[in-house]
């Protein structure tokens, strides 16, 4: 016993100790986007955090990128926002180039190819876009920090996703129960996505103070804002 | 001169050249031997240069509330080099047009840095001279820009700014971190603010049903509570501060002020007073 713990003694390890600045930070806050038969819901909360501070209540999260396609991010906030801006300069490169919107699978694609492009120095951030595709149809689209995506009916991200997916699953996917799965309306899956909001809210220091829900129909894109707990 | 006291007694190191000041051949590996030359301090030509800082001289919290009439900011002067009070008569806020202000918390040299950025930018727009003057809005995109690419290349400016503007009838309060984070909201705290001040400002806040029914001298009592409350309790404060409106007429930073405070209880305490 004695012979380890003298050798430790006599040859004692000194490891540098390394300050490193961390350019990164979790701003919190929690999104979800469900898909309809002609509509898209994307939905997130406002709150934006930094440790058990909040920065502020209204820090919107969602971006309308054209009639037809919603961006929603969480993660770290000054990337989600840096990458809103490369997708909206992009998109304006390309309606100048082809004269027309890029359509909601074209962006999807985009996001995905510039999310990989910092992939050894990742945006920190969780992306969902919503929208229609080109036949109508609600879409919904998920991401991870690097680019790997797919097409979904309905996801959230962010800091209560393990709270809020499960339920989804149940109510949208219809799993584990032996209901006809349908296609549900709009005003169904509004209250859906309010009541995982305010049960989120419950449960998650980090979402809360307002909702703001985008939803996407062939007329355009409507914003509704509601109030959440604030505690 | 050494300013490093762990070198006194020491014949001085031909290995390490602490002010970067000529090159020094390294015939042997370099194996860092001491915590200062990881950190930065201790690079000689040859040496991969180390971004990572940290603050020297800092600001402590700068506090910003929006009210009727437009946005008010304030800061004390002081300027500390870690716990040692240093410079006490340091303007933490500065007028950067006719409508806007940048109130800056943390490194001092840093805020200097980006003051003369600011100032370069509105030569440029003076230069331009097409009738139109950048809005609040735009120098804190622009701000935001700067402090994103800074941290980006693992270089970061270690500020916290807040931005107070007045633009065409809309107030506009928001905040940017070393870590390029943007936010606004009706009040910002930074530093020890954002614990000791945000919860006074937010609730007088609500209390009034929004900052547009706080008044002018409503704000300035505000800001004046909460500059007191930050003094008593964050150490690295000082009772000599400045307060910045912002209205529709323009920009007014006033003379510096203390608040009054109240010690006597001390006069009760064992190894105080009694």
């Amino acid at each position: 016993m004695n012979s380890i713990y003298q050798a430790a003694i006599d040859h004692p390890v000194s490891v540098p100790i390394e300050h490193r600045f961390d350019p990164y930070v979790d701003n919190g806050g929690t999104l979800l986007s469900i898909a309809g038969e002609d509509f898209c819901v994307v939905a997130a909360d406002t709150r934006q955090s930094e440790g058990y501070s909040i920065n502020s209540r209204y820090v919107p999260k969602s971006v309308k990128l054209s009639d037809k396609t919603v961006i929603s991010m969480g993660g770290c906030y000054a990337d989600c926002l840096t990458l809103t801006k490369r997708i909206q300069q992009s998109m304006e490169w390309y309606h100048h180039a082809h004269g027309k919107t890029m359509s909601t699978a074209a962006v999807a694609q985009m996001l995905s190819i510039m999310l990989y492009q910092k992939r050894f120095f990742p945006f920190y951030s969780w992306c969902i876009l919503g929208g229609l595709d080109e036949e109508g149809k609600g879409a919904v689209y998920t991401y991870d920090p690097v680019g790997s995506y797919e097409r979904e009916s309905c996801r959230c991200a962010g800091s209560a996703s393990s709270l809020i997916q499960p339920f989804l699953d149940n109510q949208i996917m219809f799993k584990n129960q032996e209901t006809l799965k349908k296609n549900l309306p709009l005003d169904h899956v509004l209250r859906i996505t309010k009541d995982s909001f305010t049960s989120a809210t419950e449960r998650d220091i980090y979402t809360g103070d307002y909702l703001e829900i985008f939803v996407i129909t062939k007329n355009g894109v409507e914003i509704q804002k509601m109030d959440l707990k604030k505690d | 001169m050494d300013h490093f006291p762990t070198n006194w007694g020491n014949p001085r190191s031909e290995d390490v050249d602490n002010y970067n000041t000529y090159p020094v051949a390294s015939h042997i590996a370099k194996v860092p031997h001491s915590v200062t030359q990881i950190a930065g301090y201790g690079h000689s030509n040859g040496h991969p240069t180390s971004h990572t800082q940290q603050p020297v001289v800092t600001g402590t919290s700068v506090l910003g509330l929006k009210f009727k009439g437009g946005v008010m900011m304030a800061a004390d002067n002081l300027a500390s080099y870690g716990s040692l009070a240093r410079f006490r008569d340091v303007e933490r806020l500065h007028q950067v047009t006719d409508f806007t202000v940048i109130g800056a918390s943390g490194d001092i040299s840093d805020f200097q840095y980006v003051k003369h950025l600011l100032d370069s930018q509105m030569i440029k727009e003076y230069n331009a001279d097409d009738g139109h003057t950048l809005a609040t809005h735009n120098i804190y995109e622009y701000l935001w820009r700067v402090m994103y690419n800074r941290r980006s290349k693992m270089n970061p400016l270690w500020n916290t700014f807040v931005l107070g503007g007045v633009h065409n009838g809309e107030n506009f309060l928001g905040a940017i971190d070393l870590k390029g984070t943007p936010y606004q909201a009706p009040s910002i705290a930074t530093g020890f603010g954002s614990h000791l001040a945000q919860p006074i400002l937010r609730k007088e806040i609500e209390s009034r049903g929004g900052e547009q029914n706080i008044t002018e001298e409503q704000a300035i009592e505000i800001l004046k509570k909460s500059m007191k409350v930050l003094f008593y309790r964050d150490a690295r404060s000082m009772n000599k501060f400045q307060l910045a409106k912002i209205t529709a007429e323009g920009v007014t930073i006033s003379e510096p002020m203390s608040v009054e405070t109240e010690w006597s209880f001390a006069e009760k305490i064992r190894g105080y007073g009694a």
